[in-house]
């Protein structure tokens, strides 16, 4: 058996809960995960917009594309909008399957086509004003790795 | 032809327009040629042609080439900064 949950939520999550439920979907040997959380630095307070209706469908097929590359056995995404302070988290991926190998890799794509495929932005606080964060190069370029 | 257009994030900003029901005259069927035809609105319509400014239709990822019919829902925004 195989899941998918996606979530796009204002609230806060809970690592040790995400991760627990990952391990459970079915024999998982393996569980591999990332979080994302909001620098400080000049930032004072970071919000994200995002597209709804489209954002979770876009998630929903960055992780049907998970699973089409590896056997896995759970896959949970997690994403947060709305106003955030430094220090608070973002965004979780957790991978669960059978061995390291898949779970680490799956994450990592599922994370690097997040990052160039679904509908957020983020626009940072600063002393100074606002303004909207620009993409990076390095995010189209973590893609290449995964289309050879 | 009648759809809808969404704008967001710095492009919503700069437009000063968060959605707008448009009727399309007929030689309007792309992505292209719907961007083309907006920026003739002039003046801070013309950040719309800026290469950078992705598409949805139907909340899918979109090129230039991909048509556009009526009651679609079309919209426009910078880069995706997510994660």
């Amino acid at each position: 058996m195989t899941t998918t949950s996606i979530s796009v939520q204002y609230e806060d999550f809970d690592l040790t809960v995400e991760v627990d439920a990952l391990s459970g979907a079915g024999a998982a040997g393996a569980v591999a995960s990332f979080v994302g959380y909001v620098r400080g630095g000049d930032v004072l307070a970071m919000t994200l917009e995002h597209y709804p209706g489209m954002t979770e469908c876009a998630l929903a097929d960055i992780a049907v594309q998970a699973h089409g590359r590896w056997a896995l056995l759970g896959v949970r995404i997690i994403h947060r909008v709305g106003r955030l302070l430094p220090g608070e988290r973002i965004v979780f991926v957790g991978v669960a399957g059978s061995h390291r190998g898949e779970a680490f890799s799956a994450c990592q794509f599922i994370m690097d086509y997040l990052k160039t495929q679904a509908p957020f932005w983020k626009k940072e606080e600063t002393a100074d004003g606002a303004r909207w964060v620009d993409a990076r190069d390095s995010d189209e370029a973590a893609l290449r790795q995964w289309r050879s | 032809m009648s759809i809808t257009v969404l704008y967001f994030a710095g492009l919503r900003e700069t437009l000063g327009v968060e959605r707008e029901e448009l009727a399309l005259p007929a030689q309007v069927v792309d992505v292209a040629g719907l961007r083309t035809w907006l920026q003739a609105r002039g003046e801070r319509w013309v950040a719309l042609a800026a290469p950078r400014i992705r598409a949805a239709v139907n909340q899918t990822l979109a090129g230039d080439a991909t048509s556009v019919a009526d009651g679609d829902e079309v919209a426009f925004f910078p880069p995706v900064t997510g994660g």
